[in-house]
């Protein structure tokens, strides 16, 4: 057990469904090659254009199984059948527990599921470019056939966050958790509140403001961008920093330093929980498109496929 | 003066004197039950208010005229009490005893208010709580020194002194602490002598600030003040010299012992000085003087409810009525499955001339040992148990013989045969792992398997079985750790002069630079070998129990080549080293053991200078998974955050997650979430009352469906991967909110005083496809390990 070298999500059990998808993609250029030569124009009623399609739609169904089998809850039949008390219960409870059918199903995990979900969600851009026949047009067929590539598109997205941003949200939050980040924040904003209250006016009003006007999250698009511009903290910093020539009387350069390295931790802690805020949103994000826009898919694929049968 | 005459005169109103008087009543037996206090039972009556009064040991029948269930106090008072008014019971209540005189059919008792009684038999069912210890200092005796505690709702905003450290004298401050301010004073240097579940209720409370405590400290005097708000001075003498303390009130609970002198005073005889012990008395609880009968505490037996089958069959004996002991059918039943003895009486010879180790036991405590275990008669060629199951109770062979097969690291099988009078299955007891070795019936075989809890415990008191245990696995485990081709004069050689070790986390077993002392064989925990690398701890590996380190230095005849420090609370046998060096220089396949494992040792250690993974060694040991045998990781530069395993746990576990993805500690990429590590002595089995806590055959540590929700486990599990949840079922969501993505199974609503019980990581053990936390990570961040495989693997790489 490598943990540096695990195979990601992708590679799943050697490479098994990268294989499969690559075979298939392979298969489909091949037979389109074969025996659809050089049209003469785009269409997609061919028999290769029938099989690819017929392919196609049974991938979709089972992209989408990805998405049920996820949500599906562990049933009774998933559990262990411990009836053992007698020599035949005992001998029953065996051929049950160790049909077929059943050890496929206690083999599958979801990692398992999801690679095949990304691959063959790949491998179906080719497969259902060579289904169309190239033929476009402002209908149905079209539409179903562009919502699958937005789909793909927002899935890819998925698995570039899936892939980049555990590691990013791990380095920001270190040791901590997102709660954790936000209480030292508030923290440090009490502690800066008491020091500032040695000092003159517009300096408690940079803190205050600091405190009160730094948003963290926000709406969904801030969340995102995760940058405030201008953000208070940082303005506070740099006031501070200005400021310090001007309190020299005193104790106020100490109170000044101290002040200014509390604001510059928030600063840093700030960034780092803006930081995970935009990794976690990035992550959660993409499926709010991803999924609706799967289920307009189903529907249009479903039109698209009476309609097809309809007028055969 | 006319005195009253009596068949029985019975002495004490608690249980065993009730039960006896009843069943004297019901008889139709003249009798007199004399009572020192006001009222009956006054032991449970001085009970805390509302304390639940348990009816162990659970197996134990009761048979007496007087009813019993686990119950309130109040309960259980107010039902005695009705019980003896109907059976026309002749209490005498205020009666106390100051002199027996006489013997069997004319005792003389001589009571406090002069009167005298006449009896024929005496039973003396005082107990040992009319003997409570008093402080021993001037002002132990005045008002608002108290050695009780009945309500400590109706005590506020006191200041209370709280003596004794021990169960009661905790759980009386505890129960004070909400509404008073307490002071717990100690007179030893640690709480120490508590229940964990006490212990950790303190600790918690201190932290909270809501109780003080002194300790090593003791009560020098009390003295009552005229003026100010505070009746009473409390003075003790602190590490720090003198400090006193203003207060309204003095508890001490400093126990009680058996009233010696006075029982001495009516001539029975005890069995040593020890002031615990208890009197000698015949299998009919016949003291020395004939007609003098001694049951309850007293005698030794400090349940109620063996007090109350005492009681009855005390009578019985009085009337010369032969008297099945309560647990005779429970035996019956243990032997029936057994072709040979046909009785249990010759059961329990058979018990007595076979188990050995046993031998120091008395026979009622053999009785419980077999009331606790399970005799089993096996064909020839049945399993036992198998190598690598996670059983661990203890087996006793009283007749026939046993195969035991082992293996060792380098696939060598061995076996040897076990005859009756022996035992096995000790290792597995002992080291909290899987079986090392394969066990079946060698020929028909009856053997007698004690479970670990009942072993355990008699191991702790029974220090004779604890002497004979440790003797003859010394020697098992130098034949299963280093060689079973060992000569027996070599084996006996060898084991001269070995030493039992027990060390806690982090004490080193020894140092690098140090002399070697011996080869240290582990027989339980964990240990780490680390090296000091430019000041800095590097650890090279980690070694558990079945193995043994120190050989390094012994071979090649030079100092120490690195620490060893325990990882988790570890006991080793150490085999002296003159001694391993001789037995090596004579037996060269033994020698060749220890060579190859020396140089895998120093391989290992010079290809892999990668230091770096020290630190996740240290990391992970630090988070006490040392003592684990199965935990979850989430390699968090993968985890996409969805919690899906704790979504999925709920899914299978009734809506309740038993993992807390988020809390636990990270270190690098790696994450320990809150979940349960099934460690190899689990700390939650150590104190459930129901005894609702196993380890399954494949290792899963998990809780059966007897849990009475008493929260001991999740006190006592320093990982707080335990949970109280309520029992009700919650609903199961529908499609539509599987397919909306709504939050899955919504935790169920709390109204407070729904019943709740413990819950924790069973591992899936029903589900076939295994833990779902693991299987329903989608991107297969999640990942279940054992220490062994892990420290190994970070080790290696």
């Amino acid at each position: 057990m490598d943990l540096a070298h695990r195979p990601n999500i992708l590679r799943y059990n050697h490479d098994r469904y990268v294989r499969l998808g690559l075979w298939l993609v392979l298969l489909a250029v091949a037979g389109y090659v074969l025996f659809e030569p050089a049209a003469t124009e785009p269409y997609g009623g061919t028999p290769v254009g029938y099989v690819l399609g017929i392919l196609s739609l049974l991938i979709v169904l089972l992209l989408f199984w990805y998405g049920i089998y996820k949500r599906c809850p562990t049933s009774d039949r998933d559990r262990r059948f411990e009836e053992r008390r007698t020599p035949e219960a005992q001998g029953k409870a065996d051929r049950r527990n160790k049909s077929p059918a059943q050890s496929w199903r206690y083999g599958q995990t979801l990692q398992g599921w999801l690679a095949l979900h990304i691959n063959l969600g790949a491998a179906l851009i080719v497969l259902a470019t060579l289904h169309t026949g190239f033929e476009f047009g402002w209908n149905v067929h079209t539409l179903g056939y562009g919502l699958m590539l937005v789909v793909i598109a927002s899935g890819f997205y998925g698995l570039y966050a899936y892939l980049n941003y555990p590691r990013r949200i791990t380095d920001n939050l270190q040791e901590d958790t997102l709660e954790g980040l936000l209480l030292k924040i508030d923290e440090l904003d009490e502690m800066a509140r008491v020091k500032a209250l040695y000092l003159a006016d517009e300096v408690n009003e940079l803190v205050l403001n600091a405190r009160q006007e730094t948003v963290i999250g926000g709406s969904l698009m801030q969340q995102l961008n995760w940058k405030q511009a201008p953000c208070p903290t940082r303005i506070a910093v740099r006031q501070l920093q200005k400021l310090g020539k001007k309190y020299i009387a005193d104790d106020q350069p100490k109170y000044m330093r101290d002040l200014y390295s509390l604001m510059l931790r928030k600063q840093r802690l700030v960034e780092r929980a803006r930081n995970v805020v935009k990794c976690k949103s990035r992550m959660d994000a993409w499926l709010y498109l991803h999924v609706p826009l799967s289920a307009a898919m189903l529907a249009a694929l479903s039109v698209h496929v009476l309609s097809v049968l309809f007028y055969w | 003066m006319e005195i009253e005459s009596f068949k029985v005169a019975i002495i004490g109103a608690g249980p065993g004197g009730l039960s006896a008087a009843m069943r004297a009543a019901e008889l139709g037996v003249s009798h007199v039950l004399l009572e020192g206090s006001s009222h009956l039972a006054n032991t449970i009556h001085h009970f805390q208010k509302g304390k639940l009064v348990m009816a162990e040991p659970s197996q134990l029948p009761l048979r007496s005229a007087l009813s019993f269930g686990a119950g309130s106090r109040e309960h259980i008072l107010q039902q005695w009490r009705d019980e003896v008014a109907a059976g026309a019971v002749n209490v005498r209540v205020d009666a106390n005893v100051t002199g027996i005189a006489g013997g069997r059919g004319n005792f003389r008792i001589s009571l406090a208010s002069g009167d005298t009684v006449a009896a024929e038999c005496v039973v003396l069912a005082i107990g040992v709580q009319g003997n409570i210890l008093k402080l021993g200092v001037p002002g132990e005796d005045l008002p608002g020194v108290q050695y009780q505690l009945d309500d400590p709702d109706e005590i506020s905003n006191e200041t209370i002194v709280v003596v004794g450290a021990g169960d009661t004298g905790i759980e009386n401050a505890l129960a004070l602490a909400d509404k008073n301010r307490v002071i717990v004073m100690n007179r030893q240097d640690e709480f120490s002598v508590c229940k964990e579940a006490n212990f950790d209720l303190l600790m918690a409370a201190v932290t909270e600030g809501r109780i003080e405590t002194r300790v090593s400290t003791l009560t020098e005097r009390v003295e009552a003040q005229e003026t100010g708000n505070y009746p009473l001075l409390y003075v003790a003498q602190t590490p720090q010299g003198q400090e006193k303390f203003e207060c309204h009130r003095v508890i001490a609970r400093l126990g009680a012992m058996p009233p010696r002198k006075l029982v001495e005073s009516f001539g029975v005889s005890f069995h040593n000085d020890d002031l615990s012990a208890v009197p000698r008395l015949s299998e009919q609880y016949e003291s020395n003087i004939p007609g003098l009968y001694v049951v309850g505490s007293l005698a030794g037996y400090p349940l109620i409810k063996q007090a109350l089958n005492q009681g009855y069959e005390v009578v019985e004996h009085i009337l010369g009525r032969e008297v099945e002991p309560a647990d005779e059918a429970l035996l019956r039943d243990k032997f029936a499955r057994v072709r040979k003895p046909g009785s249990v009486k010759e059961g329990l010879a058979m018990v007595k001339e076979n188990a050995a180790l046993f031998e120091s036991l008395n026979s009622l405590q053999l009785r419980e040992l077999v009331q606790n275990s399970q005799v089993w008669d096996l064909a020839a060629g049945e399993i036992v148990f198998k190598r690598n199951d996670y059983s661990n109770s203890f087996f006793s062979i009283l007749s026939g013989r046993v195969r035991i097969e082992t293996e060792n690291k380098d696939g060598d099988l061995t076996h040897f045969t076990l005859s009756a009078g022996n035992f096995f299955g000790e290792m597995g007891l002992l080291s909290g792992r899987r079986r090392s070795g394969t066990a079946s019936a060698d020929g028909d075989c009856i053997l007698l398997e004690t479970p670990r809890r009942y072993m355990l415990s008699l191991l702790n008191s029974a220090r004779g079985v604890q002497r004979k245990l440790d003797e003859v696995a010394l020697k098992r485990i130098v034949l299963t750790y280093l060689d079973a081709g060992l000569s027996a004069s070599e084996l006996e050689h060898l084991v001269q002069e070995a030493k039992l070790k027990r060390y806690s986390v982090d004490e080193v077993l020894f140092s690098e630079g140090d002399e070697a002392d011996g080869l240290y064989m582990i027989r339980r925990g964990s240990v780490t070998v680390s090296r000091l690398v430019a000041g800095k701890e590097v650890v090279l590996a980690y070694v558990s129990a079945g193995n043994y380190v120190g050989e390094m230095a012994l071979v090649s005849n030079n100092l120490r080549s690195a620490t060893v420090k325990a990882a988790s609370p570890t006991e080793v046998v150490l085999l002296e080293a003159n001694r391993v060096r001789s037995v090596l220089e004579r037996n060269s396949s033994i020698r060749g053991k220890v060579d190859s494992r020396y140089l895998e040792r120093v391989h290992s250690e010079e290809m892999n200078p990668h230091h770096e993974h020290s630190s996740m060694v240290k990391f992970l040991l630090e988070q006490g998974v040392g003592e684990a045998t199965d935990f979850l990781l989430i390699d968090y530069s993968r985890c996409i955050r969805c919690n899906n395993c704790e979504t999925a746990c709920a899914n299978v576990h009734n809506g309740t997650s038993r993992l807390n993805r988020e809390a636990g500690a990270t270190f690098e990429y790696i994450h320990l979430p809150a979940s349960c590590r099934h460690c190899e002595h689990p700390h939650c089995m150590k104190d459930c009352p129901p005894d609702a806590i196993h380890r399954s055959v494949n290792g899963e540590v998990f809780i059966n469906d007897s849990c009475i929700g008493c929260g001991n486990c999740q006190r006592n599990c320093p990982y707080d991967v335990i949970q109280m949840a309520s029992v009700s079922n919650h609903p199961r969501c529908t499609w539509w909110q599987m397919l909306l993505g709504k939050p899955g199974h919504p935790a169920p609503k709390e109204s407070g005083n729904e019943q709740k019980i413990a819950v924790k990581c069973d591992m899936c053990k029903e589900i076939i496809a295994g833990p779902a936390c693991v299987r329903l990570c989608p991107t297969g961040a999640a990942f279940r390990v054992s220490p062994e495989v892990f420290l190994g693997y970070v080790n290696q790489s």
